[in-house]
């Protein structure tokens, strides 16, 4: 561990249960605690936490606040309700991706925007330099904790720990709550495909809210399990399936990218002749995995494109693969070679998300005691 | 505890000579850097190999990992449970989770290798 790895409010706290901590996005995180599987499994069929205050939150506001986003990111803006959250993309005038993030529309002239760690500093400059001088931008990042609660047991959990209860909460809402006597945030969203939630707390409340959670019987997670649930989701991490010089377009994430409205990149994001390749799922025949930046090959050899994000997914029982591939190509049911520094593994592109039992999106009732 | 019935390469290979055979695995201390093992490539059968010469590779989610012959021998047998169950390497590294077993060794490397307490001070540090 570098010594110069910032620490999250819960450091000592993943440091005293044993967790296994790694540098990611400049700081030192838990990659995993009892196993990478059982998190994995844990998440899938009852309750798991994550320390995501590595994170970035910016606070966007003023009468030009809605314009400026609208200019500044991929989805639309003006549409959003209060208590609603966005998926969208942060481009450049080459169409690439800045970085990918959260909007929540907290009122009619004020959002938070939740940005990846690794890129938070240049998103805020990008954000700063291309917004109107009467909006105002606030990096609350340093004082902003947030921990993600996941899971089917993850519903019964916010209801015994937040007064306000979470049973109103529709998937891809927020709304304002308390811990502790505390204000707080908590929205409806995550990076598993299962059920879960999202709180932003000052950072004195973290700890306290990871033990009381898992004291309800949540079981602590890392990056590790974050990552291969994400996979088997078909879910973009950036800097491996995003970055800032492929087209965004190519990604194909086309609910996150307005078919109309102006915004930075859009001309190149939305002409064809700029899209030379597709992102695809890969279904693997065995348990060996190929990893980033390993080269997908056609049937008869000829290389056809990249892989972005490989390993063996829990769930499935086999290995999986996100790359991109020339058009051509980007077809369900192409059978393709995953070009390993070890060997050719065979694959084929399949639909995502490769797993298809998640529960992000069911009704809160089904899951509430 | 490792046990002192069987010799370790400085890669974390064992070796436990059992009716004349080499058995191989890999040390607890290594799966349990590897974390959870999700692939083992086994080495051919009655295939000659040459000490420091790679004949597998364990997987995890995070890594890969080359398993390197600990001794100059013939490859006889495999364990090919781990095809299916992988994991047993993580859940029992120095019994149900061996690799591979060898014969017509080489008993000067095998001498050559570790001991338990030589091996432990190895990786002291992250105990």
């Amino acid at each position: 561990m570098k010594s110069d790895d910032r620490k999250t409010p819960l450091f000592e706290t993943h440091v005293a249960l044993g967790a296994r901590m790694a540098p990611f996005g400049g700081f030192a995180m838990p990659i995993q605690y009892t196993g990478i599987f059982k998190e994995h499994e844990a998440t899938r069929t009852g309750s798991t936490l994550f320390d995501t205050c590595h994170m970035g939150e910016f606070r966007l506001s003023g009468s030009s606040a809605v314009a400026d986003l609208e200019a500044l990111l991929t989805c639309p803006i003006g549409s959003m309700q209060h208590g609603q959250c966005r998926y969208g993309l942060l481009c450049n005038e080459s169409g690439g991706v800045i970085d990918d993030l959260l909007i929540y529309r907290i009122g009619d002239h004020e959002f938070m925007l939740v940005v990846n760690a690794g890129t938070q500093e240049n998103d805020f400059e990008w954000i700063n330099t291309h917004c109107s001088e009467s909006t105002t931008l606030e990096n609350r990042s340093d004082t902003t904790a947030k921990i993600d609660i996941q899971g089917p047991g993850s519903p019964d959990i916010m209801n015994a720990l937040i007064p306000e209860g979470i049973k109103d909460l529709r998937f891809y809402r927020f709304k304002d709550a308390t811990y502790q006597g505390e204000s707080v945030l908590v929205s409806r969203t995550g990076y598993t495909g299962e059920i879960g939630f999202e709180l932003y707390a000052p950072l004195h409340l973290a700890a306290p809210f990871w033990q009381s959670a898992m004291q309800q019987g949540a079981v602590c997670a890392g990056l590790g399990a974050r990552d291969t649930l994400r996979l088997e989701m078909g879910m973009p991490l950036y800097g491996h399936e995003l970055d800032d010089k492929r087209n965004a377009a190519e990604a194909g994430f086309s609910r996150a990218i307005s078919a109309d409205k102006p915004f930075m990149g859009d001309s190149v994001i939305r002409d064809p002749a700029r899209h030379r390749e597709a992102l695809v799922g890969l279904q693997l025949g065995g348990r060996q995995s190929a990893r980033h930046g390993d080269t997908i090959l056609a049937s008869d050899g000829s290389p056809i494109g990249t892989v972005t994000s490989g390993s063996f997914a829990p769930s499935l029982g086999t290995a999986i693969a996100l790359g991109y591939v020339t058009n051509e190509y980007a077809h369900i049911g192409t059978e393709t070679l995953l070009q390993t520094s070890r060997k050719a593994l065979t694959a084929t592109i399949v639909k995502r998300p490769f797993y298809t039992a998640a529960t992000a999106r069911e009704a809160i009732e089904n899951f509430c005691s | 505890m490792t046990p002192s019935d069987r010799r370790y390469a400085e890669t974390h290979e064992w070796v436990k000579i059992e009716d004349g055979i080499a058995v191989v695995g890999i040390s607890d201390y290594a799966q349990e850097a590897l974390g959870d093992i999700t692939f083992i490539e086994l080495p051919e059968t009655n295939h000659t190999v040459a000490q420091e010469e790679e004949c597998g590779v364990v997987e995890s989610v995070k890594a890969a990992s080359d398993i390197l012959a600990p001794l100059d021998g013939n490859i006889v047998e495999v364990n090919e449970t781990l095809d299916d169950t992988p994991e047993l390497v993580n859940e029992d590294a120095y019994g149900d989770g061996w690799i591979f077993k060898m014969a017509d060794f080489s008993r000067e490397q095998f001498e050559e290798l570790m001991d338990a307490a030589e091996y432990e001070s190895t990786h002291d540090d992250d105990a």
